[in-house]
């Protein structure tokens, strides 16, 4: 560690709104509170709005609706604070007191109300080999594609489950990748019954259809999985199985990831009762804390389409006792009901229950075998035995696999939730600041 | 952000090779871009690189002008940065 | 168990874990139960600091006792209690504090334990990233750290070598005569050794024990940051003055590279929710002496409650209230340190045996009699 000097004196604002996530629903919620006459603000880690399904907002295949939102949300007074990772929020009786870190720098910010837009993270089931570089998220991949990165000549293969295997691989095809196979885990009969029920959507269906075409040279193989990967330094084959028979793919990369996990650390954090992994919220997105709100996928997986329902439907209902417009709840609960459906399709199958070998590594930050856990009466009992999720990542990357693998529920919480440093950690409002709310419009430029 | 990828390069020093990148990219990009596959070592030792490229898995972490543990994939490039990576020598 | 256990131990945390390794050896029998698992409670919000205390005769008897234990013990550790032989160096601000180190240093002398006193010259390359201006250092270089959850877990597992069992999961609802009663359960048995923690006045009420909450940050791993256990000189002042608040500066390089950042203490009873405040405070302090620290990640903060007497003194040996009774618990902020110690004292008072050190000082009977052995 290099000694440096971290600016510690912080920025003190005052909301009424503090939305905390970017994409879809946090956009949504805040343009509509916004629009409202609430003084809002947005703080999101990404450095440009949209999240990670709105990633890359100047791609020509974006969607339509990703531009109408992102136009909105600038036209509107949301105050947005960019590179800002929320580390602790505070409740007290007259509202929120939020610590971010903006690129080293603390932040502190006081709100009325709380609305939580934090999204979802992959699911990870460890198996032999999965820590070998080129081996990534179906959505990390993705991610790094719309950040710029070059896949071109790259031999690609992608395996896991649920719908955002057919999208991912288009684009990486289009980028001049070869995807040589996309292994979906769920059954020819589980797929087939969810696109059957498409009919009820058909732009979800149509979006299929162009998907496939798009790679139409690679193999999307149904009820078959990836069970090892192999390579010296980074990957370079992998082992794929459909239960009956197992063979190698020779690879640059293998893309893996089974479905989405909420990422609902800061919402427990907060007091919010959970339920299966995800934040519960009545009709209106309120949580079970007085003044908080989630929406998005954070209170289940269910796409861009419900994140942006439900958003809105907090927006408006935010600080106000009006109750939402049918036509919102209306498309809220068959969104939610299409949502069960596919997650229903897509569930882990049993068998990869036994992906993971007693010498396979689950926790990448402390390098925790899966032999070290098997045993262990709890998460807790494990983590303080073995370190297992207990490195930086705080045991996102581990703790959903383990938890589907072993059974265990979730260990508490406790700040910061995520690594921060001791300097930001430990600053204070300076004495005699005189709380404002920041005029420009952007409020991260400044720490850029 | 990658309608300006291509703008403007910037040169930065990846363990001690001075190479020209897009700047506006992140560290994580230009890595991928460069052929690094070992972004750090894992505590016992072996490879590791990028997961989830959304600043949650912490498997992209390097060095970057002398501060350890740096996520690579939120992290923009700078004229002038320097980074070390797994494959220092 | 299939046959009736000589002695039970209830709680698994260190020092019971130590009390019934140490029992074993004597032949008996034991059972250990423990409401969750071993090395749970208190132990696993240890620091794992095994150092030299002198705050009072009792204090240094038993710590340097238990030092000594450890280093016997450590080749027969697995790799997992993490022991690292870093030493502490006790850090002077001043003058003032400089005389002080001085006299620590003539009081450890007088116990046969090695230590020198630093210059601030000496201090400055023994540690680099501690600020400038510093009057000087006594350096223990006896003092250790383990992991503690682990270190528990490795004395029920030497334990249970010896024949002990335990049986977690099991919360006890009342302490009888020559008995346990668990649920449904009545176990019965010769001794009963409540090693409860800081929860043990639910079980033998009277004894004067006060949960005394602290907070840890750890950091991510930087490897070459520290080399020894820091302490400032005015912990012993926050560590045994009984005040609502206090903070010290206390840095620990973990043997995985990590940096262990305390110390405060709080007396809020139960409440195990982390207090802003106090750790801005402590943080403040942290860099106060080691500004550097300012750029380190920190990537977890816990809670734990170490068990308070009222003189800063455990209680160990029989409770005279209760035939069978015997008490190990009431040991603050150094029950990993004295652990060792304590298990050998209470197995030696409990087999009737001469005991390496006096033991008077620690007899719980002390507080029935309305008086401190030490003020």
């Amino acid at each position: 560690m290099t000694p440096q000097t971290v600016e510690t004196d912080p920025e003190m604002v005052t909301a009424d709104v503090v939305v905390v996530g970017c994409g879809p629903a946090g956009i949504a919620a805040a343009v509509v509170a916004s629009e409202r006459g609430l003084r809002v603000m947005i703080v999101d880690r990404g450095l440009e709005p949209g999240g990670q399904i709105w990633r890359h907002v100047a791609d020509a295949a974006k969607p339509a609706i990703a531009d109408r939102w992102i136009r909105r949300l600038s036209a509107s007074a949301v105050r947005t604070v960019r590179g800002a990772s929320v580390v602790d929020v505070e409740v007290a009786a007259d509202g929120f007191g939020i610590l971010a870190d903006v690129s080293g720098r603390a932040m502190r910010i006081r709100s009325t109300h709380l609305i939580l837009a934090t999204g979802a993270r992959e699911l990870f089931i460890p198996f032999d080999g999965w820590t070998l570089p080129g081996v990534m998220g179906i959505g990390g991949a993705q991610a790094l594609l719309k950040s710029g990165a070059s896949f071109a000549g790259k031999r690609v293969a992608i395996a896991g489950s649920g719908p955002l295997m057919l999208p991912v691989a288009a684009s990486l095809a289009r980028a001049g990748a070869r995807v040589v196979r996309v292994a979906e885990q769920a059954s020819r009969s589980s797929v087939m019954r969810f696109a059957s029920g498409l009919w009820s959507s058909p732009s979800l269906l149509l979006q299929a259809a162009q998907y496939r075409a798009r790679f139409i040279t690679s193999a999307y193989s149904l009820g078959t999985w990836v069970t090892a990967a192999h390579g010296d330094e980074r990957v370079e084959t992998v082992t794929v199985t459909n239960g009956r028979r197992n063979w190698r793919d020779k690879v640059d990369m293998l893309c893996t990831g089974y479905g989405l996990v909420p990422n609902i650390e800061l919402a427990r954090l907060i007091g919010c009762e959970t339920r299966d992994g995800a934040v519960v919220v009545d009709e209106q997105q309120h949580t079970t804390v007085t003044n908080v709100f989630a929406v998005g996928e954070v209170t289940g997986i269910g796409g861009a389409p419900l994140a942006l329902v439900e958003g809105q439907i907090a927006g408006a209902k935010v600080g106000s006792n009006s109750p939402p417009a049918r036509e919102l709840a209306r498309k809220r609960e068959l969104l939610i009901q299409a949502a069960q459906r596919m997650s229903a399709a897509f569930a882990p199958r049993a068998e990869l229950r036994s992906l993971p070998g007693s010498d396979t590594i689950v926790c990448r930050c402390e390098d925790v075998l899966y032999g070290a856990v098997q045993g262990a009466a709890c998460a807790r009992q494990a983590k303080l035995y073995t370190r297992v999720g207990m490195g930086p990542c705080q045991g996102r990357t581990c703790m959903p696999g383990l938890e589907f693998l072993l059974g265990w529920q979730p260990d508490s919480i406790r700040p910061p939730i995520e690594p921060v440093s001791v300097s930001v950690l430990s600053s204070e409002i300076a004495d005699g600041a005189t709380p404002s709310f920041l005029s420009n419009s952007t409020v991260g430029e400044a720490y850029q | 952000m990658s309608s300006n990828v291509t703008a403007v390069p910037a040169d930065i020093v990846v363990d001690g090779r001075h190479v020209r990148v897009p700047s506006n990219c992140t560290v994580a990009v230009a890595l991928f871009d460069l052929g690094v596959s070992a972004f750090r070592k894992s505590v016992s030792g072996q490879p590791r690189g990028p997961v989830c490229a959304m600043g949650v898995c912490f498997e992209c972490r390097v060095t970057i002008d002398g501060t350890p543990h740096q996520r690579a994939c939120l992290i923009p490039v700078a004229d002038g940065m320097q980074i070390r990576t797994a494959g220092e020598s | 168990m299939t046959a009736r256990p000589d002695v039970i131990v209830i709680g698994a945390g260190i020092v019971g874990a130590a009390c019934a390794e140490a029992i074993t050896r004597s032949g008996r029998r034991v059972l250990i139960l423990d409401a969750s698992f071993a090395g749970s409670g208190t132990t696993a919000a240890g620091m794992g600091h095994l150092v030299v205390m002198d705050d009072t005769p009792a204090e240094i008897a038993l710590s340097a006792y238990s030092v000594g234990l450890w280093r016997e013990l450590v080749p027969k550790l697995p790799r997992t209690v993490e022991y690292r032989p870093c030493g502490t160096l006790w850090v002077a601000e001043d003058e003032e504090q400089l005389d002080a180190v001085r006299e620590k240093q003539r009081i450890y002398s007088e116990h046969g334990i090695s230590a020198e006193t630093l210059s601030p010259s000496q201090l400055a390359e023994a540690e680099p990233h501690l600020r400038p201006g510093l009057a000087g250092a006594l350096h223990v270089p006896g003092d250790g750290v383990i992991y503690p959850p682990n270190g528990a877990l490795a004395l029920v597992q030497m334990a249970i070598a010896n024949g002990a069992e335990i049986r977690e999961g099991v919360r006890v609802d009342a302490i009888g005569v020559r008995e346990v009663l668990a649920g449904d359960e009545r176990i019965s048995c010769d001794c009963v050794v409540n090693a409860a923690g800081a929860q043990a006045p639910a079980l033998t009420p009277g004894l004067p024990i006060v949960p005394r909450k602290g907070h840890l940050v750890i950091t991510e791993r930087y490897p070459d940051f520290c080399h020894h256990q820091l302490v400032e000189l005015g912990y012993l002042a926050s560590a045994h003055t009984m005040t609502t608040e206090s903070v010290a500066f206390n840095v620990q390089p973990r043997a995985t590279g990590q940096l262990l950042i305390g110390s405060s203490r709080e007396l809020v009873g139960w409440d195990a929710s982390v207090n802003r405040n106090i750790v801005r405070k402590m943080l403040d302090r942290a860099l106060d002496f080691m500004p550097d620290i300012g750029s380190a990640a920190a990537i977890r903060i816990w809670t734990g409650f170490r068990p308070a007497t009222p003189d800063a003194v455990p209680l160990i040996g029989a409770w005279d209230e209760s035939p069978g009774l015997w008490i190990a618990a009431g040991h603050e902020g150094l029950g990993i340190t004295t652990s060792l110690g304590t298990g050998q004292l209470l197995a030696d008072l409990m087999a009737g045996q001469q005991t390496a050190i006096d033991a008077a000082p620690f007899a719980p009977s002390r507080v029935l009699v309305g008086e401190a052995v030490h003020s």
